[in-house]
């Protein structure tokens, strides 16, 4: 094969076998590879039903077909596993450079199965992969973990790893990457703790074969003059990062602020990517084979550390009222080292500002840590309390689902199937909420990205407080981001390439024949899989919806006031451009179709 | 009568963040205060007036507020 390695590593932490298996090369051509083909292969190998953090649950860290290629950005990798958070299936998605390593190492994937019995981790260079003890890495911050890893280790080491939040099964653990890159969401470094594994470190020195090397060279040129003269990827992104939205979102009202009982901060140029990049910036970092470098590096007192994205700044910022940005940078490096998700942690905290705010969370559960919207001061400290499960972090641990419905106000939780939103207000952006509802990870941006055109007019301008026609985009949208994932590029791409350019670099590189309409209909075949896995495992249609507050209570103030969440208009319209009932499930035709029956 | 204009990103560099330009009610148009401040009509991606998109024909009123943005995104 090319562009795919053709094998992978199975690995049973019960008994400690290591097997290397032959990668199914039929469903690699249906599904892609990634988060496609590990959803595949999670619905042949694993009952949706299981208990997510039993060992009967597999961890698939998976690599696409162009992960560890010369393709820009080809170094990502998804974690696929069924998500302890929402119960859905979890497809968590990183770059850096971990991913295009395993490549280089000879394998597509890394599936672990079972349940260690004492802390180890997978040490791979090559041909040669083991399980070492990790005992004296357990409850290690994941910096730590990573420079113990890689200290005797051959030059070059990637090193992927949980921290205490993990350790602890936390549902909203991250997994960590190259210390501050993280597979974030889903709660899927909760599932690696399950198995009491610590990391993969990994070491390769090949290289990943190519089909047509001449006329790949032709594309990276092609490929390289598209991203560079867009004014997003090629000046946007790289001066100031994903920060410089806040501005944007908070000029169009919004930006959720304290726990989205309002779409404007009076803070927010404080917290903006202007003055992240006037303040703060030390220098701008790429992942592998990036042209764009978003990645940001900040001061942190003496410090030098991986800055916060704009989720994060909103997280932290907008949504707790804190306009401190000196406070956010230590939130985000806290979340790094004890290894949780940003959005879902800074969530949680404002979720429980409310709950406390409105007399359900009592003084004496806060061990004397001051609780309450834009306190600098007391974030950071929240955040490890959420990853070592101390105090009331024990509770928050969980995410604002478990915290605020144990309250019995599972309204405070600004969730979609338990997974927080991000940052982008759906009463103000309608098709974003649209893109949230029927997420199959629940609430989250990367699945149908439809601020793009609602907010920055790309590829052409909608009306953001309109139903209208988000049907439609919603599902391409998240038919091209199924796909994009799948292959192991970068979506931040999709800004200055479409379709066909992906279609291109597969071809290329892997020797097959797509065009944009067959890599939309893979990213549709991979959006009913999910949706399939999803429905097996409990998930009812009508959790396709968005939290009460969105739905009943107006936007108060602001260049958005007045305005709810449209969802009941649009989601009928967008089940009949899947194919579905107007239930929400995919017919037996549309299945057909996609040769998932 | 006044106008608030908002420059972000690049486009305060040599420039400003905020600031209140004179205009003539019903008659300035967006485009009117883009020759004012040295910016291209095709250096700008977003227009925003009063919390809403706009664009460059769009004639300005006492007190509106002009936001303007060039290509960036984030995620």
């Amino acid at each position: 094969m090319y562009g795919y390695n053709g094998k992978y590593l199975r690995v049973n932490l019960t008994d400690g076998q290591i097997k290397v298996e032959d990668l199914n090369e039929e469903l690699a051509m249906k599904f892609i590879g990634g988060r496609g083909l590990g959803t595949k292969m999670m619905m042949d190998e694993v009952d949706p039903n299981v208990d997510a953090l039993s060992p009967e649950n597999k961890l698939m860290v998976m690599t696409g077909p162009l992960t560890g290629t010369p393709a820009f950005t080809g170094g990502r990798y998804m974690v696929v596993t069924k998500s302890p958070l929402s119960g859905t299936i979890a497809s968590s998605n990183s770059g850096g450079f971990w991913g295009a390593e395993l490549k280089s190492a000879g394998y597509d994937a890394v599936i672990f199965e079972g349940k260690s019995e004492k802390p180890v981790y997978l040490s791979i260079e090559d041909d040669k992969v083991e399980l070492k003890d990790a005992s004296n890495l357990w409850g290690k911050y994941v910096s730590e973990t990573t420079k113990e890893l890689t200290k005797d280790a051959p030059k070059g080491t990637k090193v992927l790893a949980i921290g205490p939040g993990g350790e602890n099964l936390s549902k909203i653990a991250a997994i960590m990457n190259d210390e501050d890159r993280a597979a974030g969401r889903s709660g899927v470094g909760a599932v690696m703790g399950s198995k009491n594994l610590k990391a993969i470190a990994v070491k390769g020195t090949g290289k990943v074969k190519v089909h047509d090397e001449a006329k790949l060279k032709e594309l990276t040129k092609e490929k390289l003059a598209k991203i560079k003269e867009n004014g997003v990827t090629g000046e946007g992104l790289p001066t100031y990062g994903t920060a410089v939205l806040v501005n944007i979102l908070n000029e169009l009202g919004s930006l959720p602020t304290n726990n989205f009982q309002k779409s404007q901060f009076n803070g927010g140029e404080e917290i903006s990517g202007e003055t992240l990049a006037e303040k703060y910036l030390i220098k701008n970092t790429a992942c592998y084979r990036c042209p764009i470098a978003c990645g940001r590096y900040v001061k942190m007192d003496d410090q030098e550390v991986g800055g916060p994205e704009y989720e994060t700044l909103w997280a932290f910022g907008a949504d707790c009222g804190l306009d401190d940005m000196k406070a956010i940078i230590k939130a985000n490096y806290w979340c790094n080292e004890v290894g949780i998700d940003t959005i879902s942690a800074g969530s949680t905290i404002a979720a429980a500002i409310e709950l406390y705010e409105k007399g359900f969370i009592k003084e004496e559960e806060l061990d004397g840590l001051k609780l309450e919207f834009g306190n600098g001061a007391s974030i950071a400290e929240w955040v490890k309390r959420m990853g070592h499960r101390e105090g009331l972090g024990d509770k928050m641990a969980d995410g604002s689902y478990r915290l605020a419905d144990g309250y019995g106000k599972p309204e405070f939780s600004m969730t979609v199937k338990k997974l927080e939103m991000p940052a982008y207000d759906p009463r103000g952006v309608q098709g974003q909420g649209l893109t949230y509802a029927t997420s199959n990870r629940g609430g989250c941006h990367v699945r149908g990205y439809l601020v793009s055109p609602e907010i920055l007019g790309l590829p052409e301008q909608l009306d953001r407080l309109s139903s209208e026609g988000k049907g439609t985009w919603g599902k391409i949208f998240q038919d091209l981001t199924a796909s994009i994932d799948s292959l192991g590029m970068c979506l931040f791409t999709s800004f200055a390439l479409g379709a066909e350019d992906y279609a291109d670099y597969y071809n290329a590189i892997c020797g097959t024949e797509h065009d944009a309409n067959s890599i939309l209909e893979a990213g549709d075949r991979i959006y009913n899989i999910e949706k399939l896995f999803n429905l097996e495992a409990g998930i009812k249609p009508e959790e396709d919806t968005l939290p009460k507050r969105l739905l009943e209570e107006v936007i108060p103030e602001g260049p958005s006031k007045g305005n709810v969440s449209k969802l009941s208009e649009m989601l009928p319209k967008y089940y009949a451009e899947r194919g579905w009932t107007k239930e929400g499930i995919p017919t037996d035709e549309k299945l057909k179709a996609l040769g998932l029956k | 009568m006044n106008v608030e204009v908002r420059l972000f990103a690049t486009f305060r560099n040599g420039r400003f963040k905020k600031k209140n330009i004179e205009i003539v009610e019903n008659e300035t148009k967006v485009k009117d205060l883009l020759n004012e401040l040295g910016i291209k009509e095709e250096e700008i991606a977003l227009i925003i007036v009063n919390g809403m998109h706009s664009n460059v024909d769009r004639k300005l009123e006492e007190g509106d507020t002009l936001a303007l943005f060039p290509p960036v995104a984030g995620g």
